[in-house]
C-alpha cells in the first residue's frame, strides 16, 4: 500500500480551507497529480500531490497538526 | 556552461555573505542565514568563502549539470543523491555534465547549503548576489530560483576531494539554546516576565522565514505601566520608532517573540527586549517549525567570547582542509 509522505515540515491540513470538505475521503479515486492536502510553513500553503494512483484509504496524519518531512500523511491502495 | 534547475524546491535562493552597508537605507544585509555552513561549503569546493551558492529551505532542488564541476552540500541533513547514488554531506564530490543532483526528505536542520566550484556567477547588485525577494535584489532577476533557470558558474578556484571531520562541526543541543543579550527596552517588562522569558520553553512557529523566526508557547509578557510617549502607538509593546539590530527580538503585543534575521526590516515601532548573539544566529537558520528552544541570558563578555569561539572553529576547519 503506497504511503503519501510529507515533503517538508509544517502544519498539515486535510481541506483547502476550514469551511470546505477534505480533498479526499476514503474510497475516492486518486490520480498522481491530485492534491490530497496542504502543508503550511513560512506563511505559505504547499499542495501535497499524491504522486501515486489508486483509491484513497484515509488520512494518517491528523488535521491541523504538525508534521515532519517524510511523515506519512495518507494511504492509497 | 552551467546548472539547469529542474525542480526549485520550496524556496531555493542564491546567497553569499550579503550586502552590508545599506541597512540605514532600509536594505538588509541579507545573505546566507547559516553563514557557517555556507562558508564551509565554499571551502570544500576550493572557492573564496564569500562565493555565492544555493540556500534551500526544508526541500532540496533538483539540478542538472551541463558541465563537469565539484559540489559540496552542508547545513541540514538530507539524503544527497547524484543520479540516485547517495553522496556524503560536508564533503566535496565531482560531478559530470549530464548528471542530476536531488535530495531526499529532510532529516535534521532546516537549510541546505550547496556550493559549486567557481561559485554561482549571476550579476551582483549592491555588491552581492544574495537574493532579497522583497526588494527584487540579487538572485535570478531578484527572485528565488525557478524551473528552467540556468545558473552560470564562475571560474573554479582549487576544487579537490575534501571532507570535514564531523568532530569539528558544532554540536546540537535539545532543546536548542539561543543566547540572548538583554537590550534597550528590557526595562519595559516586569522582573517576573524577564525571568519567565528565560525559564520557559519556546517552540518555533510555522511563520519562521528569512525575515524573522517567531516563537510561541511561553507566557504573555507583563509590561511595566507607563504613559505611552508621544509618537508611540497605544499598545504597551509600541515604542517611538527605533532601529532594529540584526538578531533583535521584537515582541508585538508582548506575546510571541520574533528574532529578526538576515532579511529583516531595519526599524519599526515595536519594542525589542534584546538580541540573540551573533554566534547563535547560524543555529536559527537550522531550526524547523515546532523545534523546542530555550533562551539563555548572557552578558557582553560571554557574547564576544562566543563570537571568537565561532571564528576559531571556522579557522580550525580552514586549516584542516588546507592540510588535506
Amino acid at each position: 500500500m503506497p504511503d503519501i509522505q510529507s515533503p517538508l515540515p509544517g502544519t498539515f491540513y486535510h481541506a483547502p480551507d476550514p469551511n470546505s470538505a477534505p480533498f479526499k475521503k476514503p474510497g475516492d479515486a486518486v490520480a498522481a497529480d491530485d492534491t490530497i492536502g496542504l502543508v503550511e510553513v513560512m506563511k505559505t500553503f504547499i499542495e501535497v500531490k499524491a504522486e501515486v494512483e489508486g483509491t484513497f484509504d484515509g488520512f494518517v496524519a491528523p488535521n491541523a497538526e504538525p508534521v515532519q518531512a517524510g511523515d506519512v500523511l495518507a494511504k492509497v491502495r | 556552461m552551467a546548472i539547469e534547475v529542474r525542480k526549485a524546491g520550496l524556496s531555493t535562493t542564491i546567497q553569499d555573505m550579503g550586502r552590508p552597508g545599506y541597512f540605514h537605507l532600509g536594505i538588509p544585509e541579507g545573505g546566507a542565514m547559516d553563514r557557517f555552513s555556507m562558508r564551509v561549503a565554499n571551502m570544500l569546493v576550493g572557492n573564496d568563502e564569500t562565493a555565492a551558492g544555493l540556500e534551500a529551505v526544508f526541500m532540496g532542488p533538483e539540478l542538472e549539470f551541463t558541465q563537469d564541476t565539484w559540489v559540496a552540500v552542508t547545513g541540514a541533513t538530507m539524503p544527497i543523491l547524484l543520479d540516485g547514488e547517495e553522496k556524503p554531506g560536508w564533503s566535496a564530490f565531482p560531478v559530470k555534465a549530464g548528471q542530476v543532483l536531488n535530495f531526499g526528505f529532510l532529516k535534521e536542520g532546516a537549510r541546505l547549503y550547496i556550493a559549486f566550484a567557481g561559485g554561482i556567477d549571476t550579476p551582483a547588485q549592491l555588491g552581492s548576489r544574495s537574493t532579497y525577494p522583497i526588494g527584487a535584489l540579487g538572485g535570478v532577476d531578484g527572485r528565488a530560483i525557478a524551473v528552467g533557470d540556468v545558473l552560470p558558474l564562475g571560474k573554479p578556484g582549487n576544487p579537490a576531494a575534501r571532507s570535514v571531520d564531523t568532530a569539528l562541526l558544532r554540536e546540537q543541543k535539545s532543546p536548542v539554546e539561543l543566547r540572548v543579550l538583554p537590550g534597550l527596552y528590557w526595562h519595559r517588562i516586569t522582573e517576573a516576565s524577564q525571568q519567565r522569558f528565560f525559564d520557559e520553553e519556546w517552540t518555533v512557529a510555522p511563520e519562521a522565514d528569512r525575515m524573522g523566526y517567531r516563537f510561541r508557547g511561553g507566557s504573555p509578557m507583563e509590561f511595566v505601566p507607563r504613559e505611552q510617549p508621544f509618537g508611540a502607538g497605544s499598545d504597551p509593546s509600541n515604542i517611538v520608532d527605533g532601529c532594529y539590530a540584526y538578531g533583535s527580538i521584537q515582541v508585538p503585543g508582548g506575546t510571541e517573540p520574533i528574532v529578526l534575521h538576515r532579511d529583516a526590516v531595519s526599524g519599526g515601532g515595536y519594542f525589542t527586549i534584546g538580541a540573540v548573539i551573533s554566534a547563535d544566529m547560524d543555529l536559527i537558520g537550522q531550526l524547523q517549525p515546532n523545534t523546542k528552544v530555550r533562551f539563555v541570558k548572557v552578558d557582553m563578555e560571554t557574547a564576544l567570547a562566543a563570537r571568537k569561539a565561532r571564528r576559531e572553529r571556522l579557522q580550525t576547519i580552514r586549516e584542516a582542509l588546507a592540510a588535506g
